[in-house]
């Protein structure tokens, strides 16, 4: 017997999709918002400081790149509660996913900080602007917007990313389809149409982050927008 | 009750299935590899409809979850009456997501060829195939090195969601492990350090043949 497609079944389980939905995007957002705070601090703290400070930070960034994110968040969930700190499934999600955007946003934005010409903080010193606004207008404003749009794909890559956050039971998208299948017997189904809104949302960020960073750097971000610096972030 | 530990038996346990994450990498490069390859060619191609074609399917794999495309192809085609095991399932499935990423890389280094040794090619009377076989190719795959193997640093990393469909390589042996002895701490650790020593090599490496493609073109 050919298998027949019913997709009418998941009109069942909408409210649980969309809570899931809503999970992932606020997860998405909250780790984008953390990720890049964390990015940029770490990325200013290793290039002002030399030393100790560097060498942590490298480590740190090396570390996160350069391991699983799911192991990274079994590490959090499950290892955490044996050293005595419990956390919640959605508070380990958004620990582990801000733990890991911050270290691949720390790498883009250095890469952008050093790629500020010296002689660019020589002519605003030769201005008379203060250190703070050769700070945050020579140095960190232009390396974010040299490297926005390969920040905007490690935004993308993260919320895809998310989905894995179902393994250790953090009620997002996938988690929501996992139920769903399990009730219904729908898998295909099931994980077709939760596929096309992982698509929708990838899309969509996609295109918002493409107007913010028009808004900010007024130009589009997203890829190929005009000839940025090449990080070798995949 | 009596627990096991985490002890030189199990640690061996783990070193066993990063065989399988190897194993796994190595499938879906060579899986990937080919399609991505093909998927570049079709990028570049001078039909619009191929273009086309290719964009569209590199903008859908990049733009879903990895674990999605594990759960249709592992779910999905059981359904159409092949029962996949999980090997299979989860090699298909690291082949068309790297397939995605390595057409869009590929894509960029066989574009960055300077547009003159096409028409130089094309001026010597070399045939369409000719001209990528003898003079774009050999350049795009020096450019292609670098990202390349960062990329794999990805894949590496990636074929960890196949424990969530069964499939037993490091992560899921972690798992596996850490049900039987409940020191998740040292378990994971343990799995993440292995994944380090793979992965941070490869990392250097990428970088090393960045700067080496890159001597001479710095300011």
């Amino acid at each position: 017997m050919p298998y027949e497609l019913r997709l009418e079944v998941l009109a069942q389980y909408r409210e649980q999709l969309l809570d899931g939905l809503l999970m992932t995007v606020w997860l998405s957002v909250a780790s984008i918002a953390a990720g890049t705070f964390f990015g940029v601090v770490l990325a200013s703290l290793r290039s002002v400081r030399g030393g100790p400070v560097r060498v942590l930070v490298d480590a740190y960034v090396e570390v996160i790149r350069n391991t699983p994110f799911l192991v990274q968040l079994f590490i959090i969930y499950f290892g955490l509660p044996t050293l005595g700190l419990r956390v919640g499934a959605v508070t380990a999600a958004l620990i582990g996913m801000t733990i890991n955007l911050a270290a691949y946003s720390t790498e883009i934005i250095r890469a952008g900080i050093e790629s500020i010409h010296k002689s660019q903080i020589e002519a605003g010193e030769a201005l008379g602007l203060t250190q703070l606004q050769i700070y945050r207008d020579i140095i960190i404003l232009p390396a974010v917007a040299k490297v926005y749009p390969a920040l905007c794909s490690q935004f993308v890559l993260m919320m895809l990313a998310s989905s894995v956050c179902s393994a250790i039971s953090t009620p997002e998208l996938t988690a929501a389809a996992s139920y769903a299948q399990s009730q219904s017997y729908r898998s295909f189904e099931v994980y077709i149409a939760v596929t096309l809104i992982y698509l929708a949302l990838a899309l969509t960020l996609r295109g918002g982050l493409a107007l913010i960073g028009w808004r900010l750097f007024g130009r589009p971000g997203g890829r190929a927008a005009q000839p940025t610096l090449k990080v070798e972030a995949v | 009750m009596f627990l096991r530990s985490f002890g030189l038996n199990e640690f061996y346990f783990l070193l066993e299935s990063l065989q399988w994450t190897l194993a796994l990498t190595g499938v879906a490069m060579v899986g990937g590899g080919i399609a991505g390859f093909l998927v570049a060619l079709m990028r570049t191609a001078r039909t619009k409809v191929l273009r086309m074609a290719a964009a569209t399917y590199i903008q859908v794999v990049q733009g879903i979850p990895v674990l999605m495309i594990l759960f249709l192809s592992y779910y999905g085609l059981s359904l159409a009456g092949y029962r996949l095991p999980p090997i299979v399932a989860a090699g298909l499935s690291m082949s068309i997501y790297a397939s995605g990423y390595l057409g869009e890389i590929w894509r960029g280094c066989i574009q960055a060829v300077p547009k003159p040794q096409w028409e130089s090619g094309e001026s010597l009377a070399l045939t369409i195939p000719q001209q990528y076989l003898y003079i774009i190719l050999p350049q795009a795959v020096r450019i292609s090195l670098p990202p390349t193997v960062g990329f794999l640093v990805q894949l590496v990393k990636n074929t960890s969601i196949a424990a969530l469909i069964g499939f037993v390589e490091l992560t899921r042996a972690g798992q596996l492990i850490n049900n039987a002895t409940f020191q998740p701490f040292r378990v994971f650790l343990t799995v993440a350090a292995l994944y380090f020593v793979i992965c941070y090599p490869m990392s250097q490496l990428s970088r090393w043949l960045e700067r080496r493609l890159h001597v001479g073109s710095r300011h």
